[in-house]
């Protein structure tokens, strides 16, 4: 299939990131040709196959409701945000 | 290993490696050196042999620490830019257990942004040289890691393994790299890129190092539920009969004296009184493409979180939150990340989910049946990790296709969640190290790494 720029914007925009002229034109070229690529496994019949999500044996894991001490306080998180005000994160306005 | 004792201190062992790791600082290995909090270890391991009090099984062994593994020690920034001043508070459960026998980290080390590459190019901080030819690429994305055993600057690395990051890279600079099972060793405090491959393992210059660290790694662990119960101390082991090599492996896309080195193992396993088996398996040829879909959509979901509000680069020239998480993602990650994310977001979309990322869980399903038949037939397979020796830096990082053949012969064990362990197989007539790698079925990752002791030989 044909990656067009209007694709390419729209792929950004659903990665939450934007991309200048350059990397529009940049990115597409290598999109085209990694879809070309990953574009080849039309030719494996998997047909009557079920698909794989993880190859993990998995079942739940249980636990008692209860709270256990965590690694990190409230103090040692918030350090890491640029701006904390009252035990909260700020950022910008939202609308 | 050198291992700390009355004869030889710890602090010994810590300011060689220091020493080293400042010598071969052209090879940009390193995102941070440890060296202060590494000597004051050393110094407390040193006063309790010398009170005669019990040290660990890696009493003062120096180590470096891919650096998307968080501990409290230096930033973790996985080399990418969107990570910049996290001092993570948390210890990854795989370092606690490394500390807890002893091991003494000196420094943190390069990788392809997020673990996204295999040639270490993709760095923030630019690319890690190889220990063999400093023209070359080190792998990746683990390159860092690989190049500091190599150059003998540490008795051992940590690696992450999501399709070939700690295969290939071992591979390039002739040591050994294993990939264990899937769910051995404990993922908690490790940068996530795609949760149903990503893997934790190990660098070292002999089996018998990699099978104490992972006697001391591996196990389950109630802060990452997809650990497996512990198997590997328990795990018996029988003499291997029956080799196999993979039909579709052996082609013109690998280099002649890739292909020619793993000719004189199998030469050697003949001798040794191995049967050969040769296997088909053809639908190895898709696991690439299958592995293109399913890790890029997982990195897309992975790399949702960096966002610039909770912790790591925050962009300052937004006006609104949209604006916050907009630009600090577009400043924040590599061209290589963004790809990957894009790739994702493509596949995983109304319309193309069916065609790609269904289509690519219906092919993983084959490819384990196809390693489960092939482990019905053989006790491990022997086949080449990459198709070429290390290439030139900047050969391949214009043409991301070219890039993920890298990983053709790599990928399908992680799909499958089997082990794989990368050895030295010699070099080429160029003197660039050669590898190869043996794979298992789950659970044999202690038979592997015994097994590897059958393919030495004298250089």
């Amino acid at each position: 299939m044909d990656i067009k720029r209007e694709d390419i914007i729209h792929l950004a925009e659903l990665s939450n990131f934007s991309l200048s002229e350059k990397e529009i034109d940049s990115l597409g070229d290598d999109l085209q040709k990694i879809i070309q690529y990953i574009s080849q496994l039309d030719a494996l019949n998997t047909e009557n196959i079920e698909p794989t999500y993880q190859v993990f044996e998995m079942h739940n894991v249980w636990r008692e409701d209860e709270i256990k001490e965590q690694e990190a306080n409230r103090e040692q998180l918030l350090a890491l945000t640029k701006e904390a005000k009252d035990d909260q994160i700020k950022v910008p306005k939202v609308l | 290993m050198k291992i700390a004792n009355k004869t030889v201190s710890a602090e010994r062992l810590v300011r060689d490696a220091l020493e080293k790791a400042k010598h071969f600082a052209d090879y940009h290995i390193f995102t941070y050196i440890n060296e202060e909090n590494a000597i004051n270890k050393a110094r407390e391991i040193d006063r309790k042999i010398a009170n005669g009090e019990k040290v660990g099984r890696l009493a003062g062994v120096p180590y470096a620490l891919k650096d998307n593994f968080l501990s409290t020690e230096g930033q973790t920034t996985a080399s990418a830019h969107i990570l910049e001043g996290f001092d993570s508070p948390i210890t990854a459960t795989s370092v606690k257990k490394l500390e807890d026998e002893g091991a003494i980290m000196i420094g943190r080390t390069n990788l392809d942004a997020f673990a996204h590459g295999s040639s270490t190019e993709n760095s923030y901080f630019g690319p890690t040289l190889n220990a063999f030819d400093k023209e070359r690429v080190a792998g990746g994305s683990s390159g860092g890691s690989a190049v500091a055993v190599a150059l003998d600057i540490v008795e051992f690395a940590t690696g992450t393994d999501t399709g070939g990051s700690i295969r290939q890279p071992a591979s390039f600079n002739g040591i050994y790299g294993l990939k264990p099972t899937y769910g051995c060793i404990s993922r908690y405090g490790v940068v996530a890129m795609a949760s149903s491959t990503d893997c934790i393992g190990f660098f070292t210059k002999t089996p018998d190092d990699m099978n104490l660290l992972m006697e001391v790694a591996s196990g389950q662990d109630p802060k990452d539920l997809t650990t497996l119960p512990d198997y590997y101390n328990e795990s018996k082991i029988t003499r291997a009969k029956k080799i196999g090599i993979i039909k579709e492996f052996d082609n013109e896309s690998v280099d002649p004296e890739i292909r020619k080195a793993l000719k004189h193992k199998v030469e050697l396993l003949k001798s040794e009184g191995h049967e050969i088996v040769e296997l088909k398996m053809p639908s190895l040829r898709y696991a690439l493409a299958a592995y293109y879909i399913i890790v890029p959509a997982e990195v897309a979901s992975n790399l949702s979180r960096y966002d610039g509000v909770r912790y790591g680069f925050r962009s300052e020239k937004s006006e609104t939150l949209d604006e916050l998480y907009d630009n600090t993602r577009s400043e924040g990650f590599m061209p290589e990340n963004k790809r990957r994310i894009m790739i994702g977001n493509f596949v995983l979309s109304s319309g193309f989910y069916d065609a790609y990322f269904l289509k690519a869980a219906k092919a993983r399903t084959i490819i384990i049946d196809e390693y489960d038949k092939a482990f019905s037939q053989v006790d491990y397979i022997l086949t080449p990790v990459s198709p070429n020796p290390a290439f030139k830096l900047g050969e391949k990082i214009g043409d991301p296709v070219a890039m993920y053949l890298e990983d053709m012969m790599s990928v399908s064990l992680n799909l499958a969640g089997v082990p794989g362990l990368a050895i030295p197989a010699g070099k080429t007539s160029a003197g660039l190290p050669i590898g190869l790698q043996i794979v298992g079925p789950r659970r044999s990752d202690k038979g592997l790494i015994e097994f590897s002791k059958e393919l030495i030989e004298d250089d």
